[in-house]
């Protein structure tokens, strides 16, 4: 399992952008520091967007540890949650996301998995 | 009644309190809330719990340079802005000068998907980012429980609350979490009392045969003494107004000062001098036997002096108490102009009694009068029981005694007898009690007064009758009969009669006077007819006396001769 430390999210963000080039997924995942849950979560959302939505995804990730006053913007109370920028309408899962089946739901895709 | 003042300060080490400012709220609580402690604030919906909690620190962030936080989960912060300026809260000002900060929270239901594991790490961040950015010593958060609401699993919630809580007392904030109250008595929907356990209060918002009253309780507070009553309180044009009146002490100060009832013939029944200054003075009587009279002369008196007065008029509009005051040489208007005497006229069942308490108690800390007058406190009787109206009585008194304020109540009791007993039982908390009541002889009726009890001064025991007339209130003195006190031409009648008979007494000693100069007279003569007599008599005796003297004379000579003669008859033999 990936370690997630100050700079390997940027490096993700950015290799996800180089890989998905203009994103029509964009994710924002917020994380308190090292934690188990975060580092879960990251792995769990990495492994899933792949999957579902491969070359097509930027994911953000956004330690409140060290940006706090980003908590706002997008409302977040929970560690580790998960917004779905876009598309829009904005979407929230909160949680590890290891219940695979809630985070397809939860971002909309089990009908485009479906498809 | 345990002794609160030494158990205060034997706690007071164990518990530091932070004051809120919120006026009386301190006063309960014998300082504030605890110190770096979370307190709880329950209540329905409209109670006041996010006013309580925003009071809390505005004043701590004005009054006692300790910044705030306020977290909002509910009302966005130009609402709360909006709501509280009203109550002269100026949030945004406080904002600019990093005094306080509004951190709405907001949850969405809708928006969010659960899955799996996760802990509320972004509010403790996001509340630690507030707290620091203006390094607050208070928060408050409203409404915490709408977490609930916004997300499923209640079981994490519940362990982070527990977190929280801990983790705002390690922060050293002094914490007030609002929360409503839950049904079927329990303090709060979602048992936030569990966590929450050094102060609880309640606010209440009851209503009791239509009049709403508000109330603040402190369920709880570990560690210290509180006041354990319900206390009314106000939302006013200044924020919260908790009144502090309870009878928890006697220990306010006795005045020896006199002060004049408006009446120098009542003066004069109480000792020559008038009430105590800071007394309770009750004038209780049928309808129409001059309470008001009494009350307002007293007022106008106090006004003369220079002092306050704050005449709560239950029955009469003030005009109508102008103008009547006018017609028994009462001018109320000087003393209305020289902003001496306020006039509060109202229907008692404009409030519950408990705002009442609370309305007069708000008046009277604006006004800062020495004397209050409330006419009549019986009408009071219409929004409560006697057992209400009596301990709302007993603390109104306390509460102004406990200010030195010399307060005067009238009562109307229920015609037809000749009452003691005062409607509501009050006598007790009454220093001075004067009774008026009807005296109905000849066909007409009239006005007696006595003092039934006058604490702590020589008082007479007369029975007077009270008139009221254009040239003022004058006590006359009693007749006091046979068939009691007289009044009215029943006192004229027996006055003249009085008077008939000293006059007759007047007389008859007169005509005994002259009788007895007669008699005198009568035996002056007698002694001058006998003296003429006598005198007539020794005449007589006088006049017998000189004949025999004469007789004698002739009888000697005669015998002479007869002597000469009978010698030479003997010479011859």
């Amino acid at each position: 399992m990936p370690g997630v430390n100050d700079e390997r999210p940027e490096n993700m963000t950015d290799e996800a952008t180089d890989q998905a080039g203009d994103a029509e997924w964009e994710l924002r995942l917020y994380v308190a520091g090292q934690t188990t849950k975060s580092i879960t979560a990251l792995a769990n959302l990495k492994k899933l967007a792949e999957e579902h939505m491969h070359g097509k995804y930027h994911i953000e990730v956004i330690d409140l540890m060290q940006e706090p006053q980003r908590a706002r913007t997008n409302e977040v109370i929970a560690i580790p949650t998960l917004v779905r920028k876009l598309p829009e309408p904005i979407r929230k899962i909160i949680g590890d996301l290891s219940d695979k089946e809630r985070v397809l739901v939860g971002l909309e895709l089990k009908e485009r998995a479906g498809k | 009644m345990p002794d609160f003042s030494s158990e205060a300060k034997m706690n007071l080490p164990a518990v530091v309190k932070c004051p809120t400012g919120i006026a009386g709220f301190d006063e309960i609580t014998y300082g504030g809330l605890p110190c770096g402690r979370p307190t709880l604030v329950a209540g329905n919906a409209g109670a006041g719990k996010t006013l309580f909690a925003m009071e809390f620190l505005v004043r701590g962030a004005t009054q006692f340079g300790e910044n705030g936080v306020f977290v909002s989960f509910e009302e966005s912060p130009d609402e709360l802005a909006k709501n509280v300026a009203s109550l002269g809260f100026d949030l945004h000002t406080l904002e600019e000068e990093n005094k306080l900060v509004i951190e709405h929270i907001r949850i969405e239901r809708s928006e969010i998907e659960e899955t799996g594991e996760y802990d509320l790490e972004g509010l403790f961040i996001r509340l630690e980012f507030a707290i620091d950015s203006v390094g607050a010593r208070r928060i408050a958060l409203d409404t915490l429980e709408s977490l609930f609401g916004g997300l499923p699993n209640e079981g994490i919630l519940r362990a982070e609350l527990r977190r929280l809580f801990r983790w705002l007392k390690s922060k050293g904030v002094t914490a007030v979490i609002t929360a409503e109250r839950g049904a079927e008595g329990t303090l709060t929907r979602h048992g936030l009392e569990e966590y929450v356990s050094d102060c609880v209060i309640v606010l209440d918002n009851r209503i009791v045969e239509q009049v709403a009253t508000r109330r603040l309780r402190v369920v709880k507070y570990r560690g210290s003494v509180h006041g354990t009553n319900e206390y009314p309180f106000l939302i006013g044009e200044n924020g919260f107004n908790v009144l502090p009146i309870t009878s928890i002490g006697l220990d306010h100060d006795a005045s020896t000062e006199r002060i004049s009832t408006g009446v120098p013939d009542l003066d004069e029944m109480l000792g020559g001098k008038g009430y105590y200054r800071g007394s309770s003075v009750l004038i209780s009587g049928t309808a129409g036997t001059g309470k008001s009279s009494l009350a307002v002369a007293f007022a106008k008196a106090a006004c003369e002096r220079g002092e306050k007065v704050l005449y709560l008029a239950f029955e009469e509009a003030p005009r109508q108490i102008l103008r009547n005051m006018r017609s028994i040489d009462i001018d109320l208007a000087p003393c209305l102009e020289k902003n001496l005497l306020k006039i509060s006229a109202y229907r008692p069942t404009t409030y519950g009694l408990e705002t009442h308490l609370a309305v007069i108690h708000k008046l009277v800390k604006e006004l800062g009068p020495q004397v209050v007058i409330i006419d009549p406190i019986t009408n009071f009787l219409a929004i409560g029981t006697n057992q209400e109206i009596k301990s709302m009585f007993t603390r109104l008194v306390d509460f102004l005694k406990g200010d030195g304020i010399t307060s005067l109540f009238t009562s109307l009791t229920s015609g037809g007898g000749y009452e003691e007993a005062t409607e509501v039982g009050i006598s007790s908390v009454i220093d001075t009690w004067i009774l008026l009541r009807d005296v109905e002889i000849g066909g007409e009726r009239n006005r007696a007064l006595h003092i039934l009890k006058s604490r702590g001064m020589p008082h007479s025991n007369q029975v007077r009758e009270f008139i009221l007339s254009n040239e003022g209130i004058r006590l006359v003195d009693a007749y006091l009969g046979t068939a009691g006190v007289l009044t009215g031409s029943a006192r004229l009648a027996q006055e003249t009669r009085e008077r008939a008979t000293v006059l007759e007494r007047e007389q008859e000693m007169e005509s005994r006077r002259n009788a007895l100069e007669r008699r005198r007279q009568m035996k002056q003569a007698q002694i001058a007819a006998i003296e003429a007599e006598f005198a007539a008599d020794e005449d007589e005796y006088n006049r017998m006396t000189a004949r025999e003297g004469i007789r004698l004379k002739a009888v000697q000579t005669e015998r002479e001769a007869m002597g000469r003669s009978r010698k030479s008859e003997e010479e011859k033999s």
